[in-house]
């Protein structure tokens, strides 16, 4: 709306434009090549967010994909070398040729001694990410002696299509146990352990971002919105890596001398601190939702007789509640792909229970702690970015509804339509 | 009148109630910044900032991390701030308000904003290390392996995709605060939209645009997941180039507080480096939070 009328009346043609060529016509817009470019260069840049979505789309399922084609593309070398030479700079522990046979060859062998498969789970309850580090390299390790052994006999088994069908047929069970010489991609104890710590994230920092927007909207004086919204913006701005580290260091002791359980890092802590980073989120989004409330519904409420809490609780907070339902959508896209204070503060053990005091790892902690280490184009990491996709499928729809249903909702019933 | 004193006790426990809520929240920002400060405050010193790891990473300074957190924003800056920009004069200066045009960049841009930082650097990986990456090197250097892999460049690319929706936002908010007026008498005196944009609206909104590059570099260096596997490294005896591996603040705390060999030993570097990192976006949040509170006192002027 800033210019329109104006440039209508340059553009248009106007009936007084005579042939004249003495009379210099101001109202007929000249053709000038540096607006055109910049006009069409403007317009091209604006179309880079979409490509970026689409992009993203694109490539993120192009990697997952191959798990569900049936034969499994040959792997170009120049690839594989990219692998082995980034691994070593990531310092990663394990052997990556012994690792890759041990992907391959687990088709034939069939009977594993049920022995080791429990020993190969990654469920030991563990006190610190360090230990559970060691841990890790521990099982990679029986992984790959364990396969030298065996590798005389199963040479040239390493099919690509068994490898995907049966990763596929692991995919809903609960075993996260990617690095073995029996791979098993069970996503659900990952599923239900991000939906676990969503929730408690979601229970500790929902009702004290409404309420303190809720404070800030209706009852704060000027003075103190002043101290509260940069406060909450300073919050933003915290990196999650240094909440991760807070909750590792300071927070899991704290909450353990209180509430004494025995894992030290756990989903409860885990889901505190995540917390900490959703509530500026839901924070920002409840009040903007808050504020636009008409003030009239305000001023009509206090006539009737209605105190300023009464007010604030069962009128204003009502007319909110698309954006709070919006706020708290977005809250949950928030914590669901939160990567550094999962990997950081949860323990990292894929346990599938549903007690608040157990490690657990998430899909996104996942994805960041093994894509480094993992083969490319192999089927874990074809798996790892599933899970990708999964996550970016989730918190775009999360996005879609809180941004066509739910703000259209609120913009009716504050319009009273 | 006892009733009503009643009901008032009622209002003023739920007025603080409310109130606890928002002093939490500050209680919990004052908090986490002492801690970390204090832990911190011992190690912070000329050498910590600018000397290398030494002793396998137990000893010595990070002045590598910050040498390459500094290379990524710039870099990052350099992809994110013109893009994020044009983008927003589009979304302000050209489309029309109710445009379908608009109405998708705008939920484009939104969903960029709300995208998790894992998937950025799955898609950094995807695309420029193994797509583009990948081909430059089949065309240019034959196979050899040059660009299709982890390095500084696709790390900042990656970053500035991150990053591209908080330099938007930052720069409509402040592109809408140039009066119509400015435009309109601009457009009167026979100027056309591009230079009343490029003389009238970009100076005038300058200040926003400074806002965005702030919060973006804020944003940029403290983000951890996008880079983790696009570039970052462990540790690098050498300053890294456009097409190396790179050391950065974020990722050299992640490592040594789950990776390294003895978490204790290295707590103080720990406490030192997360220190500084929190205190950088701290002080780049705290600029921008003022600069962005001058616009909108602008605004209602």
């Amino acid at each position: 709306m800033t210019s329109e009328p104006l440039k209508d009346n340059a553009s248009g043609k106007s009936p007084a434009a005579s042939p004249d060529p003495v009379r210099i016509d101001i109202t007929r817009k000249k053709f000038r090549f540096s607006d055109f470019i910049a006009e069409k260069v403007i317009k091209g840049v604006a179309f880079l967010s979409i490509t970026i979505i689409v992009l993203i789309f694109f490539f993120v399922f192009r990697e997952a994909f191959p798990i569900f084609s049936s034969s499994k593309e040959v792997k170009p070398s120049a690839t594989e070398k990219v692998v082995q030479e980034a691994q070593e700079t990531y310092g990663a522990v394990t052997d990556k040729t012994s690792k890759t046979e041990v992907q391959e060859t687990y088709g034939d062998v069939t009977d594993q001694p049920v022995k080791e498969e429990v020993q190969e789970t990654y469920g030991a309850v563990t006190d610190s990410s360090k230990v559970q580090k060691q841990g890790r390299v521990q099982t990679k390790d029986t992984a790959s002696t364990k396969n030298t052994s065996e590798k005389t006999y199963t040479v040239s088994a390493g099919s690509g299509f068994d490898d995907n069908q049966s990763a596929i047929k692991t995919l809903l069970t609960k075993d996260w146990v990617p690095v073995s010489d029996k791979p098993r991609y069970g996503l659900l104890a990952l599923i239900v352990g991000t939906f676990k710590i969503t929730l408690i994230s979601l229970l500790f920092a929902a009702p004290i971002a409404i309420l303190a927007a809720l404070y800030t909207a209706v009852f704060a004086n000027k003075k103190m919105k002043e101290i509260i919204k940069p406060t909450i913006e300073l919050l933003a701005g915290f990196p999650s890596v240094v909440i991760g580290f807070f909750a590792l260091m300071v927070l899991a002791t704290f909450l353990q001398q209180i509430f004494h359980y025995e894992t030290r890092l756990n989903s409860f802590v885990g889901g505190i601190a995540m917390g900490i980073a959703a509530i500026p989120i839901i924070f920002t989004i409840t009040e903007d939702a808050l504020t636009a409330v008409p003030k009239s519904f305000f001023e009509a409420s206090l006539a009737i007789g209605a105190s300023k809490w009464q007010t604030a609780f069962f009128v204003i907070l009502p007319a909110a509640t698309p954006g709070i339902f919006a706020a708290i959508l977005l809250g949950i896209g928030r914590v669901f792909g939160e990567t550094m204070i999962a990997l950081m503060a949860t323990g990292n053990a894929a346990q599938m229970d549903l007690n608040p005091f157990t490690s657990v790892r998430t899909l996104a902690a996942t994805i960041g702690a093994e894509m480094a280490e993992v083969v490319f184009g192999d089927t874990h990491y074809n798996v790892l970015f599933l899970i990708g996709s999964l996550l970016f499928i989730f918190t775009f729809i999360i996005n879609a509804i809180a941004e066509f249903y739910v703000k259209g909702k609120l913009m009716k019933r504050i319009q009273g339509k | 009148m006892i009733k009503s004193f009643k009901k008032n006790i009622k209002g003023i426990v739920i007025e603080g109630i409310t109130m606890a809520s928002a002093l939490l929240i500050i209680a919990i920002v004052i908090i986490m910044l002492t801690v970390i400060i204090i832990g911190g405050k011992d190690q912070l010193s000329w050498e910590f900032l600018s000397t290398f790891p030494t002793d396998g990473m137990t000893k010595g300074g990070i002045f590598p991390a910050i040498y390459g957190t500094a290379l990524l924003v710039i870099i990052m800056s350099i992809a994110a701030v013109p893009f994020g920009t044009i983008t927003a004069i589009y979304l302000t200066e050209y489309a029309k308000e109710n445009s379908i045009i608009a109405k998708i960049i705008r939920f484009a841009v939104r969903t960029l904003a709300v995208i998790p930082s894992i998937i950025y650097g799955l898609f950094g990986l995807g695309f420029f290390i193994k797509f583009v990456g990948a081909h430059i090197d089949g065309a240019f250097y034959g196979g050899e392996l040059k660009w299709g892999q982890p390095n500084l460049l696709w790390a900042s690319l990656t970053m500035s995709l991150l990053t591209l929706p908080v330099v938007i936002v930052s720069v409509e908010e402040a592109l809408k605060t140039v009066p119509n007026e400015l435009r309109a008498a601009s457009l009167a005196l026979g100027a056309t939209k591009w230079q009343t944009i490029r003389k009238v609206v970009i100076p005038g909104s300058l200040s926003g645009i400074m806002t965005g590059t702030i919060l973006a570099v804020s944003r940029g260096a403290g983000e951890v997941a996008p880079i983790l596997f696009t570039g970052a490294a462990y540790y690098l005896a050498t300053l890294p180039g456009l097409g190396d591996q790179f050391m950065v603040l974020g990722y050299h705390i992640y490592v040594l507080t789950t990776q390294s060999a003895n978490v204790d030993q290295t707590l103080p570097i720990q406490f030192g480096t997360t220190c500084v990192l929190l205190l950088l976006t701290f002080i780049l949040n705290m600029t921008a939070v003022i600069l962005r509170y001058r616009i909108r006192k602008k605004k209602t002027n």
